[in-house]
């Protein structure tokens, strides 16, 4: 218990040393968290466009659309929030920064993990949340308790996932050093073409990103018992898979790092 | 003009060398026009009649833009530029007796060209062979190839003109991170890069399409496809000539400014 107290103190610590960092350039930080939000924001406006001139698609309305979007755009903002530092872990292996890493008695993830927290998302996290308020005051959710526990499951797992990606992303950092560039596609491809509950993309995405990468898990299935859909309470459980995911990518974390060489510098 | 053309060769050439680069491009790309079709196919069952252009068209449409995408890119910003303007070595640039607007010019021409062309074929030659409505047709007419070959020059000058511009914009400012994807977002959405532009509600788009964004990849991916009739080709030619001038003499006129104020730090 106490070994855990102790790692949350330091990564506090990490996290305002961060913020602390990011406040000194206070132009460029606000011009970075405008940029961050206009580029998510364009997204919503080609969603909000395209249902000007449709007004369903695969008998989703606007709003429910809408709210996967913005649920979608959480779970990633947070996992971006806290887990960048995996996004950038090619430099740290390449730079030799890794050796540092490793001599220090601490746990290497929560070292990772700290070594940057990305505050530039809070805009993106907020616009992610006013859509939400919109979508649900228009009354897309008929709200019960168990809902409001399946949207909390949804963020958690959601966050979870992409975090497990940005991770498998890093682990392959050991073996190649350089950041494998096709693995955007499963990151912010993953939050691109999310917006859209997955059944849309048709059967063979839905069974890909059931067993695969599992998005659905994250996104379909739970979305289905959210919006009343479904009464299946196996679908609102669904996102506890993840964590088979997420194991497996700690094992892909393990096996790389007994496979590291330092590559000296 | 010699010594241009010399230099977009040099450019040119080096920019080939990205091969493991251009691969991954290709994957992303292909992906990313694979799920953008399957997304509109599923409007397009929900209701047809509401479609702005066949579907073919729209497929084509994606597969095009996907694979020229390195011509238009609104992200594809000179990082190059960007440090020799914060960093001063602008200044060995100055003692050349070239044009720092034309040099830049060539420059970002050569690097758009070369990644386009090593990405361009493989993702072409997939998407035609792809079935109807999901893969590319082959362009309507020959004059419609002809006129997509202008259109297509004329909107990779634009976009070039265009971010001319923001590099003369970056010797004003200190910081020019935040600018870049500010204004790289507002373009890639007005150029009709989230959505095509005859998917906007029509009063919208009209507005749109005087816009110099407008002028950059919509003419030449809609012209191809023909899913715009003559006049509205004309008019699009045109408002393409008078923007392509417009911005070079705009970015020409800032850059002199830039110049004229700059002062170099030591080095």
């Amino acid at each position: 218990m106490k070994k855990i107290q102790n790692a949350a103190k330091l990564y506090l610590h990490y996290v305002s040393v961060n913020i602390r960092c990011a406040m000194q350039y206070k132009a460029s930080l606000l011009l970075t968290i405008m940029g961050q939000l206009l580029v998510s924001f364009s997204t919503f406006l080609g969603i909000h466009f395209m249902f000007m001139r449709f007004h369903s698609v695969k008998g989703y309305s606007y709003q429910e659309v809408i709210a996967c979007f913005a649920i979608v755009l959480l779970q990633f903002s947070i996992a971006e929030m806290f887990a960048r530092g995996f996004d950038m872990f090619s430099g740290i292996v390449r730079k030799g920064e890794f050796d540092r890493v490793l001599l220090r008695p601490r746990g290497l993830i929560l070292q990772v993990l700290g070594a940057k927290f990305e505050i530039t998302r809070v805009g993106r996290m907020l616009q992610a949340i006013v859509i939400f308020l919109y979508a649900f005051s228009h009354g897309v959710v008929d709200w019960t308790a168990m809902r409001v526990l399946t949207l909390l499951i949804m963020l958690v797992s959601g966050a979870l996932l992409f975090a497990a990606l940005f991770l498998i992303y890093a682990s392959l950092c050991f073996f190649t050093l350089e950041g494998l560039e096709f693995m955007n596609v499963l990151t912010d491809g993953g939050r691109e073409y999310g917006k859209y509950p997955i059944d849309v993309y048709g059967k063979r995405l839905l069974q890909f990103s059931t067993y695969a990468v599992p998005y659905a898990l994250v996104q379909y299935y739970p979305l289905q018992y959210l919006l009343g859909r479904s009464g299946n309470v196996l679908y609102m459980l669904c996102p506890l898979g993840v964590g088979i995911f997420l194991l497996a990518a700690y094992g892909l974390w393990r096996v790389g790092l007994r496979h590291y060489t330092s590559c000296g510098s | 003009m010699k010594k241009y053309m010399a230099f977009f060769r040099l450019r040119f050439l080096m920019g080939l060398q990205y091969r493991a680069a251009a691969l991954a491009g290709i994957v992303t790309q292909f992906f990313w026009g694979a799920m953008n079709i399957l997304m509109y196919h599923a409007f397009y069952e929900s209701d047809p009649s509401a479609f702005p252009m066949t579907m073919e068209a729209t497929a084509t449409y994606i597969w095009l833009q996907q694979a020229l995408l390195m011509l238009f890119a609104a992200w594809m910003i000179e990082h190059e530029i960007f440090d020799d303007i914060l960093s001063g070595n602008v200044a060995y640039t100055l003692c050349r007796p070239v044009s720092v607007y034309d040099m830049w010019f060539f420059r970002s021409m050569a690097n758009r060209l070369s990644r386009a062309v090593l990405r361009c074929a493989p993702i072409l030659l997939t998407a035609v062979f792809l079935p109807k409505g999901y893969g590319m047709s082959l362009p309507a007419s020959w004059l419609h190839f002809a006129l997509f070959l202008l259109t297509g020059v004329l909107g990779f000058l634009v976009t070039v003109a265009f971010f001319m511009l923001v590099y003369a914009l970056t010797f004003y400012t200190i910081s020019p991170n935040g600018l870049r994807i500010l204004i790289s977002s507002v373009v890639e959405f007005f150029a009709g890069a989230v959505i095509p532009l005859p998917f906007f509600p029509d009063r919208v788009r009209e507005v749109f399409e005087l816009l110099p964004f407008a002028a950059m990849q919509n003419v030449p991916l809609r012209v191809y496809s023909a899913s715009m009739s003559g006049g509205e080709m004309t008019r699009a030619i045109a408002l393409q000539v008078f923007w392509l001038i417009t911005l070079v003499f705009a970015g020409k006129l800032l850059i002199g400014m830039a110049l004229r104020r700059m002062s170099v730090q030591g080095g």
